[in-house]
């Protein structure tokens, strides 16, 4: 078609205007993480490492860090075990009450994290779990439980299921199906709805201003008391340090299963 | 292969601890909103509509509403724009970096929040990429004032949302059939034309239901407003903070929470009611 060209030529022009968009603060994160300058200059004056090493040595974003990797952890273990059973339960049962309890799972991505945080804060405050491990474990399970068991249920619901009958047909029982035939079939999409919850956790921001305090702090918590108080490159080399490591689990959950699936609803 | 209804007991452990960290929090935020806060801005344990008519009878809570709303559809609105180009060149093109564009196009989703905001201070910030090329053109004397307002909350808030308008639009334009617009095409129909007459007709549930979903992202958003706003801009999602971690005034700060995703929820009946007809 000849007046074609020049119309998905403009299309293409405008789509990698505003991919640049997209890209230009994490670019600017990253460039200015190499700054020598004390306050927030673009472009900088000159070039230096010496945020990453204030970064090392900077107490409560390291404790944050650690606290925030032990969280994730926790949070990411502990969203499989309780939603595989659930979701396995929601793709293949057929049982009255399957819609009602699939709304159920999922009702808790439809609330915006900050009632969320706030609903929190108030029901975990009077048994002592603000500003705990557990309580932010528990916390952070409201958003990635019901995102793995949607996640894992499409999984299941996808897996071809010949494979299982052939299995049951030569005489397996239930049990040794499930572990020898449909669990090794899902371990991909288990495997990524793992790293998707560590990320989610770990990025947890919202929910976590409210059950965080003085005696535990997540990074993203630490991150913003940071900024509110100062703007110096330093948040930008733990910036760059965290999209590196975003980017490892993101191009690793995209070889697992496709990034735009896992995400898209 | 069906398992037997038995199943349904796998589901038990995960309900419990959804029940513990969702249903009883969100019940326990409702029963907060009806106790009151005494002389000394204590909560007092009650069963009384005092906070709800305080806060009702509030100009203040006016404004946030107005504040929130306007800002949201402004955001929206603006996401719309820039992601519809970007949406509907990824659904089209056959280009083999298509899945890398995608995936750069969701990436500011995954990224910390706290960090993109970062990026938008060094971007728009008194000294600034913007800034500093306003001024070594010469076409300002002082740096414009770009964050700690309106405007830096409005930019951030607007990239924050184009990846979840980016999905949504990719999604709805399942129905956009490439052989109508061959046909307006090869019946004479210039490009412009052909946009305005076919393509976009055709595009406007993908439209609709991307900026209700984006508009109730941005109503509820806090961080970008927080960090972005500098204290100057004062929105529902930022007095709700306030309230509960400052002044620690919880019944108030329920009520507020309450207030916002009841409004919310009028939108997404709204969207629902538009997905329906859509469908």
């Amino acid at each position: 078609m000849n007046t074609g060209a020049g119309a998905s030529r403009s299309l293409a022009f405008a789509a990698a205007g505003v991919i640049g968009l997209l890209l230009a603060p994490v670019v600017v994160v990253v460039v200015i993480s190499f700054s020598a300058d004390s306050f927030i200059v673009f472009p900088p004056s000159g070039w230096s490492l010496r945020w990453y090493e204030r970064l090392l040595s900077h107490r409560p974003l390291m404790a944050g860090l650690q606290l925030s990797a032990t969280v994730a952890a926790f949070v990411a273990v502990l969203s499989l075990i309780l939603g595989l059973p659930a979701a396995l339960a929601l793709a293949r049962g057929n049982f009255p009450g399957r819609e009602a309890l699939r709304a159920f799972f999922l009702a808790p991505l439809l609330l915006p994290t900050l009632v969320l945080g706030l609903a929190l804060l108030l029901a975990f405050q009077p048994f002592g779990l603000i500003a705990t491990l557990p309580g932010l474990v528990l916390a952070h399970l409201t958003v990635t439980l019901p995102f793995v068991v949607r996640m894992m249920a499409t999984n299941f619901a996808t897996l071809p299921d010949d494979l299982e009958a052939a299995a049951a047909t030569l005489g397996a029982p239930p049990l040794r199906v499930f572990f020898r035939v449909t669990l090794p079939l899902a371990a991909p999409g288990l495997a990524a709805s793992g790293a998707l919850a560590f990320l989610l956790s770990f990025d947890e921001t919202v929910i976590s201003l409210f059950v965080s305090g003085p005696r535990a702090s997540t990074l993203p918590v630490e991150m913003v008391r940071y900024v509110e108080g100062r703007t110096d490159p330093m948040i930008a080399a733990l910036s760059t340090v965290l999209v590196c490591g975003t980017l490892a689990v993101a191009v690793a959950v995209e070889r697992m299963i496709g990034l735009t699936r896992a995400v898209g609803r | 292969m069906k398992a037997p209804a038995r199943i349904a007991w796998l589901a038990l452990p995960a309900g419990a601890v959804l029940a513990f960290v969702y249903v009883y929090p969100m019940l326990d935020l409702g029963r907060m909103s009806f106790n009151r806060t005494g002389p000394t801005g204590a909560m007092v344990p009650d069963w009384s509509l005092a906070i709800w008519r305080e806060l009702l009878a509030d100009p203040f809570t006016l404004e946030l509403t107005w504040n929130s709303i306007v800002l949201s559809a402004v955001a929206t609105t603006g996401a719309l724009l820039l992601a519809y180009p970007l949406a509907l060149f990824l659904f089209r093109t056959d280009s083999r970096w298509r899945g890398l564009i995608a995936a750069i196009a969701i990436t500011p989703m995954l990224v910390n929040g706290v960090a993109r905001v970062f990026g938008w201070l060094a971007i728009l910030g008194d000294r600034g990429l913007v800034n500093s090329i306003l001024l070594s053109a010469g076409l300002v004397d002082q740096p414009v004032r770009l964050v700690y307002n309106w405007t830096g909350v409005a930019i951030g808030l607007t990239e924050s949302l184009m990846p979840y308008m980016i999905l949504a639009l990719m999604a709805g334009f399942g129905r956009l059939d490439r052989t109508l617009e061959e046909a307006a095409a090869s019946l004479g129909a210039p490009p412009w034309r052909r946009f305005m007459r076919v393509t976009l007709p055709l595009s406007l549930p993908a439209i609709v239901l991307g900026w209700l979903l984006c508009f109730v992202l941005a109503m509820s958003a806090y961080i970008t407003p927080k960090l972005l706003g500098g204290g100057r801009v004062f929105l529902l999602a930022t007095e709700i903070f306030e309230l509960a971690v400052t002044n620690v005034n919880w019944p108030m700060a329920a009520a507020l929470a309450l207030y916002t995703l009841i409004l919310l929820l009028l939108f997404l009946a709204a969207y629902g009611a538009l997905a329906r007809r859509a469908a």
